[in-house]
């Protein structure tokens, strides 16, 4: 797979390409441009909580409602285990005729206008059928999970900014939990301190998820809000203008909620919030895991360097990475933040997770599961040289006694 | 007015067009720019990063 890969790279058109290689090239190829229809499962996951709302009021039974929780975390996890890894990667002759095309777009599209649904359709039924706590409780989860998807294709839109369309439709999709500074925070704050101690949507070495999520959350908004203040007084304009760029999809989100509210009732305080917050959980998950304990060197001016392959975890689960655009050829997506998802590339021997996404999200509900699994792997990663970690400062003493050992590399 | 390539995503810094939505409006010099002026597409090259075009 490895070599295969390597050829791809070096670009297909090389005379000595054998027959074989050749074959699974085109075979590669034929798989990548099949990928284009199942793309359309960005907008068929938030058709998900639509239908099961749907059967749940025509059949009485309201644990349908709990329908996308269940397939997000017991049957993606399956289906990444049964159909493996995805070692197709796009040629640059597809990068470039696949990157251009709009289609994938429109995708985009289509999926924010379906999470929005989801959220109204769900929340109607709520509302208008008599389901118990422990279903709607469901639901809401559900919707939080699609929530949660929306901000997957807010991240991909978010990150074409030269292109009004995109923008727009961002911040619309992120506006569905209330997450609308996310673009502006990710794309000048995450991406620019990633795998430093000073970002807050990097995950540090022995802190847990819920440690992590009091740090990220308010640190995330604090970054973009100071992003956005400077960017608006550079304009000369009051970071309280309809210019900025966190209050226009703050205000979709206080607007669609107090529709939701005035027409469904009191029922959708709960259902709203949960949703948004279950939402949010979701992007915290993936920053939990994307550069859990990887830190870049820093130089004698200060400077950290640049961001490397080596700095992200990646999963290549073929399931997984068509739900979450590719989110997981994570490296690639730090190397070249604007490349679109149909054409992120995976490459051989970036740090990879045992797991998919889903799996692992699920396994860093239990630190300890998660530390004995990732920790190991962390170390292995800095080769024994703890000091190369970003390390929790408050169980840093604790962790360089335990596991602090340059010299295990050097001897291996 | 000369132009500049973001090397990372192809970005083209065009002093007659400046970066307006940045807070950086036509005609803004390259050379007046900040130090830490951040590719305005892809924000992970820096002014000091950008190739200047040959016209
Ligand atoms: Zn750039």
């Amino acid at each position: 797979m490895t070599e295969n890969i390597n050829k791809i790279q070096t670009g297909i058109e090389n005379s000595g390409v054998e027959d074989a290689t050749a074959t699974a090239i085109e075979e590669d190829s034929g798989w990548i441009k099949s990928k284009r229809y199942l793309y359309w499962t960005s907008m068929v996951l938030p058709g998900v909580p639509i239908l099961s709302a749907f059967l749940a009021s025509e059949t009485g039974n309201g644990l349908w409602l709990w329908s996308l929780l269940f397939a997000w975390y017991a049957i993606l996890p399956v289906l990444d285990h049964f159909l493996g890894l995805d070692s197709a990667n796009p040629s640059d002759e597809l990068v470039e005729e696949l990157g251009k095309d709009r289609y994938y777009v429109y995708i985009m599209y289509g999926a924010t206008v379906a999470h929005w649904l989801a959220i109204i359709y769900v929340g109607y039924t709520i509302a208008t059928v008599d389901f118990s706590w422990f279903n709607i409780l469901g639901a809401s989860l559900s919707v939080g999970l699609s929530n949660g998807l929306a901000l997957v294709a807010g991240h991909e839109l978010g990150h074409k900014v030269n292109d009004k369309g995109q923008v727009f439709a961002a911040k619309v999709i992120l506006a569905c939990s209330g997450y609308g500074h996310f673009f502006i925070e990710h794309n000048k704050g995450h991406h620019k301190d990633v795998a430093t101690p000073e970002d807050p949507a990097t995950s540090r070495f022995g802190e847990s998820i819920y440690k992590f999520v009091q740090r990220e959350v308010p640190g995330a908004f604090r970054r973009a809000w100071e992003l956005e203040t400077a960017r608006l007084h550079r304009l000369g304009k009051s970071e309280w203008s309809f210019s900025n760029e966190i209050i226009q999809p703050a205000l979709i989100t206080i607007a669609a909620y107090t529709l939701m509210l005035a027409y469904f009732g009191p029922i959708m305080i709960p259902f709203l919030a949960i949703g948004a917050a279950f939402g949010w959980w979701q992007l915290t998950s993936a920053n939990y895991i994307e550069h859990y304990g990887l830190m870049r060197e820093r130089a004698a001016n200060g400077r950290y360097e640049r961001c490397q392959a080596r700095h992200s975890w990646n999963s290549n689960q073929k399931a997984s990475n068509l739900v979450l655009l590719h989110l997981q050829r994570h490296s690639d997506h730090h190397a070249h933040p604007t490349r679109p998802y149909q054409v992120l590339r995976d490459y051989p021997e970036v740090p990879a997770l045992p797991y998919g996404y889903p799996t692992m999200f699920f396994v860093s509900f239990f630190p300890s599961v998660f530390y004995s699994l990732m920790n190991p792997m962390v170390i292995n990663w800095a080769e024994g040289d703890m000091n190369k970690v970003n390390i929790d400062p408050d169980v840093k003493d604790e962790m360089m006694k335990r596991y602090h050992n340059p010299k295990v590399a050097k001897a291996a | 007015m000369k132009k500049y390539e973001c090397p990372d995503c192809g970005y083209i810094y065009d002093e007659a067009i400046g970066a307006e939505h940045e807070g950086y409006p036509a005609g803004t010099a390259f050379k007046d720019l900040p130090e830490d002026f951040p590719c305005p597409d892809c924000f992970v090259r820096e002014k000091p990063d950008f190739v200047e075009q040959s016209s």
